[in-house]
């Protein structure tokens, strides 16, 4: 009982869905609070911020002053820390401040603006403390996580999803949503996980998983200009989910203008 | 609140909550003198990131606010942009939205019952703790909760942050195959949802009755969903566009949610306020099920809440099973969008309570301004009254934990999404 090893989920700025990998898994949940124990985990009751862990899993982006000191403490008292998520891994949606003057906004939108105590960007974890294991997406799949509690506590190294959402898709046997309907789809420079969800129901992919290795993302614009999309679009097309990843960050503004 | 004996407390972050904050009371002479909710998840400021945006990209934009309830904010949002470009998607999108929403009710409300709220009735720290105990009802409430995450992906592909809507419609229309699986397991929920209705009923609850005003859409025929008129206990009867001149927004000093306040005032949104609002569109079956649990509504006991989201829990898997029992494929599930410059707005009843947009929009159908109001930030008064009244009618002289415990109690029970209202909870304590 006493050596069970120790997990713990911490969240910074989110949606909080990343976190339902854990809430959503149903029954699973039962047996893996069987397996480990969960001592941290606000949304769902235990609190202990400082505990030390085996595996730390952290939802969420730097966004506030405040964040950086609890993200070391949480580095120091971990045996192991994962990302999980877009937020995570590379800022997030909110990222996007990043490219704006974030301190502007915080003017407009709110009258009384010194209330507000916030940072102008929105970070990665990765950023500011070392992070053994990113698992990326928006959100995280339970499978991704499940698979990694599984690795890491049998002391197997995580395998690490390389391929494009493209690969998934011939894989699927699903139909290119870009060669037969001309629809402007990253799937060629994001990484799989998600099992290719948008070109099977039809749609363009978004990239909520993130670049994939070695993504050309400058001969995906050229075809996208060819389908007719302007600069500014195709630069909201890399500046979306992980505006933060720098092949994303790169490609969004060598089209903006 | 300067010179005396201060003794400041600081209590843990408060847990079971979606989202974080902190609770500070400063108790003087035995009476609450000031009361805090403080709201501070960091600001994602995502009205501004909308600005610039094309109206396609807004649905799987807005979705990111909140991973526990993405749909409210993909249907909100479609519906404004929508009425901005006069688009009618028809019967059978209707309808298909209508099925999505029973799948974000279902998963809401099963987690909120289940991981947030009955360990606190039933005296335990957590659903894992409270799984040893009644191992049989935490089984049933996850796999409602899971039967709400498969009517999600059957429109959505995913249960977060789902990849099926569109302006217009929806990517994608499921197959008669998956309908039919997806049918006979909601069948099969019925009893456990009729159960669960029973067993929520028969939870020890506070019997405290308090004054407050309840907001919620009210449609001609049906509970209210997607569709409505917003309307209030105290006779509040508008449309959805005239909702910027009764409610208001403001800043307090202690909170990054904004407060929302009704003609000045305090209110309720969320599965109370619109049972309350809405008994005579219960189904007769669901209605049958409620009144033999002998509880009455409209009911004022807020801890009525968990009762009224077990209630609405019944009615999706109703919904569910009445929609998918007369379902048919289409080859067009979304119809033809031709972009128009405008204004319009939305107002959606996401699972804690009324979720409103508006979008003004460029003939391009760029985004050029965005505003959206969450539930939590319009029941941020409502709590924070609610926790004045409740603490002081239990006895502040009890010790910080006890204090603890029960304000907790008192928040989780509206079910704040503190992520939505885009920012975290421990407790300080001051008394002199
Ligand atoms: S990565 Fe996406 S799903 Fe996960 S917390 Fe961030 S916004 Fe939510
Ligand atoms: S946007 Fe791309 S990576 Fe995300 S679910 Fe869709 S196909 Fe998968």
């Amino acid at each position: 009982m006493a050596d069970k090893p120790k997990i713990a989920v911490h969240k910074f700025a989110s949606c909080d869905g990343c976190q339902l990998a854990f809430l959503g898994m149903g029954e699973d949940l039962l047996t893996l609070s069987e397996l480990v124990d969960i001592v941290h985990f606000v949304e769902a009751g235990p609190v202990a911020t400082d505990a030390e862990v085996d595996i730390a899993f952290v939802e969420g982006s730097i966004s506030a002053p405040d964040d950086l000191e609890r993200i070391r403490a949480i580095r120091e008292h971990s045996h192991y820390l994962i990302t999980i998520g877009a937020c995570a891994t590379s800022g997030g949606l909110q990222a996007l401040r990043n490219f704006a003057d974030a301190d502007e906004w915080v003017t407009s939108i709110y009258a009384k603006p010194d209330y507000i105590r916030s940072l102008s960007t929105s970070t990665p974890i990765a950023a500011h403390v070392k992070v053994d294991l990113e698992l990326w997406g928006c959100p995280v799949d339970r499978r991704q996580v499940l698979a990694a509690i599984r690795d890491l506590l049998s002391g197997v190294a995580p395998a690490f999803e390389q391929d494009k959402v493209c690969l998934e898709c011939k894989r699927e046997q699903a139909v290119c949503v870009m060669v037969t309907r001309g629809l402007p789809c990253l799937g060629p420079v994001t990484r799989t996980g998600c099992g290719a969800l948008c070109p099977r129901f039809g749609r363009d992919c978004y990239a909520c998983f993130g670049p994939g290795e070695n993504a050309n993302t400058e001969s995906l614009s050229r075809r996208f200009e060819g389908l007719g999309l302007m600069p500014d679009a195709i630069a909201r097309r890399f500046h979306f989910i992980n505006s933060g990843a720098p092949p994303f960050t790169e490609a969004g503004q060598g089209k903006d203008k | 609140m300067s010179e005396e004996r201060n003794i400041p407390i600081k209590l843990p972050v408060l847990a079971r909550v979606e989202g974080e904050g902190s609770l500070e009371l400063d108790i003087r002479d035995g009476r609450i003198e000031h009361l805090k909710l403080h709201i501070f998840e960091p600001p994602r400021m995502f009205e501004k990131f909308l600005e610039g945006r094309e109206y396609t990209e807004v649905p799987d934009m807005v979705a990111r606010i909140c991973g526990i309830c993405p749909v409210a904010y993909q249907m909100s949002a479609v519906h404004a942009i929508e009425g901005v470009f006069g688009i009618d998607p028809g019967p059978w999108v209707r309808t298909m939205r209508r099925l999505l929403y029973c799948g974000e009710w279902l998963q809401s409300h099963a987690l909120h019952i289940h991981m947030l709220a009955a360990p606190d009735f039933l005296g335990f720290a957590s659903v894992t703790e409270m799984a040893r105990k009644y191992p049989d009802e935490v089984r049933r409430g996850l796999g409602l909760q899971g039967l709400g995450n498969d009517i999600i992906h059957l429109l959505g592909a995913r249960s977060v942050h789902p990849v099926g809507v569109c302006v217009g419609g929806f990517h994608h229309a499921p197959g008669r195959v998956q309908a039919e699986e997806l049918l006979n397991k909601l069948r099969a929920a019925l009893s456990d949802a009729g159960e669960l209705v029973r067993w929520t009923a028969g939870f020890d609850l506070p019997q405290v009755e308090q004054v407050f005003t309840t907001v919620a859409l009210r449609h001609e025929n049906e509970y209210p969903m997607n569709e409505g008129r917003i309307v209030s206990s105290a006779g509040l009867d508008i449309a959805v566009d005239e909702y910027e001149t009764h409610f208001a927004e403001h800043q307090e000093p202690h909170s990054t949610a904004l407060h929302s306040l009704l003609e000045g005032e305090p209110y309720l949104v969320g599965p109370l306020a619109r049972l309350n609002l809405n008994l005579d569109r219960l189904p007769h079956a669901v209605r049958t099920v409620l009144e033999e649990t002998g509880i009455r509504f409209p009911s004022h006991n807020m801890y009525h809440s968990v009762v009224a989201r077990a209630v609405e829990i019944l009615l999706a898997v109703h919904e569910a099973i009445a929609i998918l029992e007369s379902y048919e494929e289409t080859t067009t599930p979304a119809v033809e969008v031709h972009t128009k410059a405008g204004t319009g707005y939305g107002c959606t009843e996401a699972p804690r309570g009324i979720l409103w947009h508006r979008y003004d929009l460029d003939s391009k159908g760029l985004v050029t301004a965005a505003r959206i109001v969450p539930p939590t930030s319009q029941n941020q008064a409502r709590i924070e009254e609610d926790l004045r009244l409740s603490l002081q009618a239990f006895g502040l002289d009890r010790d910080n934990d006890t204090l603890r415990q029960r304000g907790e109690m008192a928040i989780r029970n509206y079910d704040p999404c503190i992520s939505c209202a885009t920012h975290f909870l421990d407790l300080r304590v001051r008394r002199t």
